[in-house]
C-alpha cells in the first residue's frame, strides 16, 4: 500500500475508533473497536510489526502508571478523602459562595494535579454539588469550576493528566524539572479561570448562603493523606536518584490496597475495575493507530505548519495547533500525533504542546467531532441542553488561559 | 364574592427562597400557592461533557458524574420545596421541574395570576446588576404580574 492510501485508511481507522471510544454503542469498551483496528494498520501494512511492537513497548510502563493513579484516586475515596475535602470547604466558606468558589477552586486544582484529571471529574464532581447544595449556595458555578479545572489545573505533575504522562515520557525531562518547568503555567491558568468564573458567575456568587450545620462534620482520613503526601514525595525522591517515578506510584497504591483489603473496605475485583484495564488496551491500540496516520504523512504535515525553536511565537504557535487538533479529534490521540514532531526540538516545544492539549478540551471536551455524536446520543436520550454558556464560557477561558500559560512557561524556560 | 382563590406562584431557588416564601405568607395570604423548584439541567450536561472527555475510561455510565449530579439534583430539589413548604405553614402544591429554569418558570406561570421570585444579581449594586440573568428573562417574559423581592441578609 502506498503511502497516501495507508494515510487515508489510518486517519479512518482513528476516526472511527474515536467515534466509536464516544458513542460506546450497546456500551461496548472502547478497546472493542481499538484493538481490530490496531491489527488492521499492521496487516495493512500502514505500521511495521516492528514499529508497533516499539510504540507498544513505549506506551506500556505509562499505561501502568496511569492505572496505579487511578487505583490511587479511588482508594483515596473509599477512605473518605474528597468528602473530608468538601466538607473543609465548606466549614472555609462561612456562608459565603465567594469564598466557596475560592475553596473549591483550592481543592480541585490539588486533587487534579496530585490524582489526575479523572478523580476530579468523576469523584470530585459530585462532592462539590453536594457540598454546595448544603450550605445553600446555587451550585453551578462550583461544578464548572470542578469541570474547568479539571482540564487547566492538570499542567502540574506527570500524573496529573494522561496527555502529561506520555509528554513526559518523550521529554527526557525528570519528574522535579517538570513540575518545576509547569509550576507558573499551571498558577497562570488557574489564575485566569478564577478571574473569570467570578465574573461570569457573579449573580450566582452574590446572594449568599449558610454555614453547614455542626453535626455534619466529617473525620480526615489521616493515615491515607499521610500514604499521598508520601507517595508525592517519592516521585521526587525517585526521580532525583535514576528510578522510575512509576515504582513510587505503585507502592503507595499497594500500601492503601493492602489496608483497605484487611479491612474489607474494597475487594480485588473492585480495585481491578479501578485500574480500568480496558481502557488501558484502548490506549495501547490507539497509540498503533495514530502510529500509522503520523508516519504515513501527518508528521510531514505538522512539522511543515510548525516554526522551529523555543520563541515565544513558536511556543504560541505550537500550543495554538495542540489545542486546535485536540479539538478537531481529543487530545489523547492529539498528543500521541504531535509528540514524535515537537520531542526532538526539546522540552520547551513539547510542553508547550501539553498546554494546548490540556487548555483546549475546555472548549469542546472531547473533540467537535466526537461531541457532534455526544449531541446525537444526548438526542436520542430525548434531552439535549444548550451549549450556549458552555460555549461561551469557553471561549472566554481557553484563549487566555492558553496564552497566559505559554508566557509562562516561556518565561520559566529563560530563568 | 367567588370562592375561586387565585394562584400565586413562587420561585423556590437556592438561597434566595426564604425571602420569596416570606413575601408569599405577607402579600398573598389568602391565595393557592405553588412553589416551584426548576434543577438546572446544564449542570449535569457539563458534567456528562467533561466525563465523555475521558473517553469514558472503560467504565459504563454508571459512573458518570452527570448521572450522579441529575440523581442529586432531584434530591437537592424535594429538600428546598420541603423546607419552603414549612416556612410557608400552610398547605400548599409542590412542583419539582427541570430544564433551563427562566424557560420553566415561565411555562409554569401560565397558569398563574402572581409570581413571587427574588433577586438574584449582586445585592450591593443597585441598578441592572441586582438582576441576574435568569431573573431579568423572567421579570421580561413573566405572562402575569411579578412580585420582585430583595434576598434576606445573610
Amino acid at each position: 500500500m502506498n503511502s497516501l492510501a495507508a494515510e487515508i485508511v489510518s486517519v479512518g481507522l482513528l476516526l472511527g475508533v474515536l467515534a466509536f471510544a464516544v458513542a460506546r454503542p450497546r456500551g461496548l469498551p472502547e478497546a472493542v473497536a481499538a484493538i481490530p483496528a490496531a491489527g488492521l494498520v499492521v496487516v495493512l501494512g500502514a505500521v511495521s510489526p516492528a514499529d508497533a511492537w516499539e510504540q507498544t513497548h513505549t506506551l506500556l510502563p505509562v499505561v501502568g502508571f496511569l492505572a496505579a493513579i487511578l487505583v490511587l484516586a479511588q482508594l483515596c475515596d473509599d477512605d473518605g478523602l474528597f468528602d473530608a475535602a468538601g466538607d473543609l470547604v465548606a466549614r472555609f466558606c462561612g456562608g459565603r459562595p465567594v469564598r466557596l468558589l475560592g475553596g473549591v477552586f483550592g481543592v480541585a486544582a490539588v486533587t487534579t494535579a496530585v490524582l489526575s484529571l479523572d478523580a476530579t471529574v468523576v469523584l470530585l464532581t459530585p462532592v462539590v454539588f453536594v457540598t454546595a447544595s448544603r450550605v445553600g449556595a446555587h451550585p453551578r458555578p462550583h461544578v464548572y469550576a470542578c469541570t474547568h479545572l479539571a482540564n487547566s489545573a492538570s499542567l502540574l505533575l506527570p500524573v496529573s493528566n494522561l496527555t502529561n504522562l506520555l509528554a513526559f515520557t518523550a521529554s527526557g525531562l525528570t519528574f522535579t524539572r517538570f513540575a518545576v518547568l509547569m509550576a507558573l503555567p499551571w498558577l497562570a491558568a488557574i489564575a485566569v479561570e478564577y478571574v473569570v468564573l467570578r465574573r461570569f458567575f457573579a449573580a450566582d456568587l452574590a446572594v449568599g448562603a449558610h454555614p453547614p450545620k455542626e453535626a455534619e462534620q466529617r473525620t480526615v482520613p489521616t493515615f491515607t493523606l499521610v500514604v499521598l503526601g508520601l507517595t508525592l514525595l517519592a516521585f521526587a525522591v525517585t526521580s532525583l536518584i535514576g528510578i522510575e517515578p512509576l515504582w513510587a506510584a505503585f507502592a503507595g497504591t499497594a500500601v492503601l490496597a493492602a489496608r483497605a483489603l484487611r479491612r474489607r473496605r474494597t475487594t480485588l475485583p473492585a480495585l481491578w475495575r479501578a485500574a480500568s484495564p480496558l481502557f488501558c488496551l484502548f490506549v495501547l491500540a490507539l497509540g498503533i493507530v495514530v502510529k500509522a496516520v503520523v508516519d504515513n504523512g501527518l508528521d510531514t504535515g505538522i512539522s511543515r505548519i510548525l516554526p522551529g525553536g523555543e520563541s515565544l511565537t513558536t511556543l504560541l504557535a505550537i500550543a495554538a495547533v495542540a489545542a486546535l487538533l485536540a479539538n478537531l479529534i481529543n487530545n489523547l490521540p492529539a498528543i500521541l500525533a504531535l509528540l514524535p514532531v515537537v520531542a526532538p526540538a526539546g522540552p520547551g516545544p513539547v510542553l508547550a504542546a501539553l498546554i494546548g492539549v490540556n487548555l483546549g478540551p475546555n472548549l469542546t471536551y472531547v473533540g467537535s467531532l466526537a461531541t457532534l455524536l455526544w449531541r446525537r446520543v444526548l438526542h436520542e436520550h430525548d434531552s439535549a441542553p444548550s451549549l450556549g454558556q458552555f460555549t461561551r464560557l469557553g471561549l472566554l477561558t481557553v484563549p487566555a488561559t492558553l496564552i497566559a500559560s505559554t508566557v509562562a512557561l516561556w518565561g520559566t524556560l529563560q530563568l | 364574592m367567588s370562592d375561586v382563590k387565585t394562584t400565586a406562584l413562587v420561585w423556590i431557588s437556592p438561597s434566595t427562597w426564604p425571602a420569596c416564601v416570606d413575601a408569599a405568607r405577607e402579600r398573598a395570604p389568602d391565595d393557592h400557592v405553588v412553589l416551584l423548584h426548576v434543577g438546572d439541567d446544564r449542570i449535569a450536561a457539563e458534567a456528562h461533557r467533561a466525563y465523555a472527555g475521558l473517553l469514558g475510561r472503560g467504565h459504563g455510565p454508571e459512573r458518570d458524574p452527570g448521572s450522579r449530579l441529575e440523581a442529586l439534583s432531584g434530591v437537592a430539589g424535594a429538600d428546598l420545596l420541603e423546607k419552603a413548604a414549612h416556612r410557608l405553614g400552610r398547605p400548599c402544591e409542590l412542583l419539582d421541574r427541570h430544564g433551563r429554569p427562566q424557560e420553566e418558570v415561565i411555562r409554569a406561570a401560565a397558569d398563574a395570576d402572581l409570581l413571587i421570585c427574588a433577586r438574584d444579581g449582586d445585592p450591593e449594586r443597585p441598578g441592572p446588576h441586582s438582576l441576574g440573568p435568569e431573573s431579568r428573562f423572567v421579570v421580561d417574559h413573566a405572562p402575569c404580574p411579578v412580585l420582585l423581592v430583595w434576598p434576606h441578609r445573610t
